[in-house]
């Protein structure tokens, strides 16, 4: 039986470890926390149309029975011999895998890194992690009853030279829209501001939900990027932006502010990729597929493949449907098949 | 008074903690459709008032948005009440009767 | 306001600061505008802990305002600094210390734009040894004089006959830090505490018994500009500015503001008697301004200097109230004999 080691147990890589299990092969995955699921254990509902992501979740694993997993696994070392590859772990296991999956998924951008938005140093500065959590939990002190006014801010980290992130992360627009008419079904009476420097809606049902959020939950959107955040003596957040449709500052008192937080290559994924020499392709820190276009799911070295936004920032279902690529283009290159 | 010969200039800036969200409900009551709009020009670019007046729908929604509705009634003034805009919005907002609701809101506000 | 989260920042931006032997080179403004300042400064670093800071009669301005007014080119004000770095050598330093922000600033960016375009001073060089028959060489390390006095904080506290407490109530004072602009905003890296939270001032109020108030417009600049305040048709909106400072401040009641740089405390003092004049409005207590102090003046204060020594009756607020409130005697008759 053929070794398939795939590397980071998220969306991509659950989906793509049943499908390979369902093709025969013997399947390892390996994951660096306690749990499965990556980012998708930590959030709540899903847009555009609110499905819990636990159920999407359960799911996905429910899928994965026979695959052999690893929690709090790292890959140790990993090099070429012969025709495959020899994968150490760190919890002492070795497997000579016939070809490897990076699902490597994604960091989310450290938000104190933008110094001007306080997080970490005003208290009612958070970000959209920090939200879902709240929605699912219900527990953060942060997040007061009656709010007045609450601010969501896009492009945290994305579309920013300066935080060393020059592109779109693609999910922040949606994901704040979302959250956005989330948190006024949970206070109705909060105005909410959405600080946008382009939305970006290019999914399908993504512009209905844009247009809800306007129509239905009165969530106003400005076109600016907030350039500074500061707490006043009640600890309330001013908040400072342009609207750049009036060409005028704005200024507004806010009782919290969520910070879209984009993505980034997962560091943890970036070193086992290094090992290979295959980490440092993508100015954007993403990993480089040997073709952009017709060849996604394959590395530039044999018998590695990638799926998922490890090669950029992805949707859910894009990352689902790359994953399933990847285990059909993984099955041909071990049988061989051109 | 020490006459300085200057004095401070005034802010132009927007503070959005200031607008009237009560009168801003009764219109969206008589023309809900002034949510929806996203800013994208088309009324303006084909106003028959707006070459040779200040008129602008969209710049009017986005006045009252920001609490200056003075400047909102202002720049629908020169308004003929045409329907082109009405014909060009993308998100079918019906500009007439809104323009029409604008005036009905804030004009008695004065 | 999450206190640990400023501690990871000023963490992240903390310069090397060398201890000793350092050319010191003046204000063109701050000699006139708080005329103590400077030889207080010698006197603490030379007499009362026994640093070596070299002075010369030699030195000129850097030509930072000129620069910032638009009234010489920039290499004109790098062959004026190109000069101040010869004089540097010539008496055998490496460390270079200026009194102003805007020359740190202006030091600070030949520095680097040499370092982008070494043609540049390549040039530089030229030029000085075509008007001056001089060669010089680059300092080892650059740092502006509330830098020096931010290391040595914590040794003139333990020389310290006062600490910045309102004796009358045993709280801290309640101090406003206002950091010149061109300290941080262009170069971050160079300063302490990076731009978004300085640690510079703040530093000193924390070591001398102090409280520092956070309030939403602390990062603001102070209004004076260059062109902006000389040119009396544009004072308007040099003293809008003050105006917005003073307002956002108000709330928190502060006993008394420090800054960094010539012309901040300048603008800080006297815009609030021209704002008291065209306004009717005073920000201090019983219808006076608040104080405002050069970091040299606080250390004079704290380490237990005559107040008149220090130059304090060119203040346009009178201090008395914070002398008062700390409990430094003062001789009300000595004020004006000089």
């Amino acid at each position: 039986m053929k070794n398939i080691v795939v590397i980071g147990g998220g969306p991509a890589g659950l989906e793509a470890s049943a499908q390979l299990h369902r093709l025969g092969y013997n399947v390892i995955l390996v994951e660096k926390s306690p749990q499965l699921g990556g980012h998708l254990a930590k959030w709540d509902r899903l847009f555009p149309s609110g499905i819990p992501a636990k159920d999407v979740l359960e799911k996905m694993v429910s899928q994965i029975n026979g695959v052999k997993y690893f929690l709090e696994a790292n890959v140790q070392s990993i090099n070429l011999l012969h025709k495959s590859y020899n994968v150490i772990l760190n919890n002492g296991i070795t497997v000579l895998a016939d070809a490897v999956l990076f699902t490597t998924g994604f960091d989310l951008f450290p938000a104190q890194k933008k110094e001007e938005y306080g997080y970490g140093i005003y208290e009612k500065v958070i970000t959209n992690a920090d939200l879902e959590n709240w929605f699912k939990t219900k527990k953060d002190n942060r997040v007061t009853e009656n709010p007045k006014r609450i601010g969501f801010v896009h492009c945290v980290g994305s579309r920013d030279e300066k935080a060393g992130n020059r592109y779109c992360s693609k999910v922040c627009c949606a994901t704040a829209v979302k959250q956005a008419c989330e948190i006024k079904q949970e206070f109705p009476d909060v105005e909410v501001f959405c600080f946008y420097m382009d939305l970006r809606m290019f999914g399908r049902g993504y512009e209905d939900m844009y247009l809800s959020a306007q129509k239905d939950y009165g969530v106003r959107f400005i076109r600016g990027r907030v350039s500074e955040v500061a707490e006043n003596i009640n600890k309330e957040l001013i908040v400072k932006a342009e609207d750049t449709l009036s060409g005028k500052p704005i200024k507004v008192t806010l009782d919290l502010l969520v910070l879209m937080s984009g993505m980034q290559n997962c560091s943890e994924g970036t070193k086992v990729a290094h090992q290979l020499g295959i980490a440092n392709a993508g100015n954007d820190g993403f990993f480089e597929t040997k073709d952009a276009i017709y060849s996604q799911q394959h590395s530039t070295r044999e018998g590695i493949f990638f799926a998922g936004a490890c090669t950029g920032p992805k949707t859910l279902p894009d990352s689902l449907s790359e994953a399933r690529a990847a285990a059909i283009e993984i099955h041909n290159y071990v049988k061989g098949i051109r | 008074m020490v006459k300085f010969g200057f004095a401070l200039n005034p802010s132009s800036r927007i503070d959005l903690d200031k607008t009237d969200r009560e009168k801003f409900a009764q219109l969206v009551e008589l023309e809900p459709d002034v949510l929806k709009c996203m800013a994208c020009g088309s009324c303006t670019a084909s106003c028959t008032a707006g070459k040779f007046t200040p008129t602008s729908v969209r710049s009017a929604i986005l006045e009252i948005q920001n609490g200056r509705w003075q400047q909102a009634l202002d720049m629908l003034k020169g308004c003929l009440l045409c329907g082109k805009c009405t014909m060009v919005c993308p998100r079918a907002i019906n500009t007439r009767h809104l323009i029409l609701a604008i005036n009905e809101v804030y004009q008695s506000g004065k | 306001m999450i206190y640990q989260g400023k501690q990871k920042i000023w963490s992240d931006y903390q310069k090397e600061i060398p201890d000793d032997h350092y050319f010191y080179v003046r204000s063109c403004i701050r000699q006139n505008l708080f005329p103590a300042s400077e030889k207080t400064f010698l006197d603490i670093t030379r007499n009362k802990l026994g640093k070596d800071f070299f002075e010369t009669e030699h030195h000129t301005t850097c030509g930072g305002i000129a620069y910032h007014c638009d009234t010489i080119p920039q290499e004109t004000s790098m062959t004026i600094i190109a000069r101040q770095f010869a004089l540097m050598q010539k008496y055998g330093y490496e460390n270079y210390v200026c009194s102003c922000i805007t020359s740190f600033g202006l030091y600070t960016e030949t520095l680097e734009t040499w370092r982008e375009f070494p043609e540049l001073e390549a040039r530089i060089k030229e030029n000085l040894w075509k008007t001056c028959k001089l060669e010089f060489a680059k300092p080892k390390y650059l740092a502006h004089a509330s830098d020096i006095i931010y290391k040595y904080r914590n040794l003139i506290a333990a020389q310290a006959k006062y600490k910045l407490i309102n004796r009358h109530t045993g709280k801290p004072l309640r101090v406003v830090e206002h950091i010149g602009c061109h300290y941080g905003k262009m170069f971050p890296s160079k300063s302490v505490g990076g731009a978004e939270y300085p640690y510079v001032l703040a530093g000193m109020i924390e070591a001398w018994g102090g409280e520092v108030i956070d309030y939403p417009e602390r990062r603001h600049c102070c209004g004076y500009g260059f062109r902006q305040y000389h040119i009396r048709s544009n004072r308007g909106y040099s003293l809008a500015n003050t105006y917005k400072k003073f307002e956002s401040m108000e709330p928190y009641k502060p006993d008394m503001i420090i800054t960094n740089c010539p012309g901040c405390p300048y603008f800080l003092d006297r815009w609030q008697y021209v704002i008291s004049e065209m306004e009717g409005k005073t920000y201090g207590e019983n219808g006076h301004g608040i104080p405002v102090f050069t970091y040299e003046e606080v250390a004079g204060l704290v380490m237990g200097y005559n107040p008149w020594d220090l130059g304090l009756q060119m203040h346009q607020i009178g201090p008395e109230p914070v002398l008062d409130k700390i409990g430094i005697p003062y001789d009300p008759q000595a004020k004006y004999l000089l």
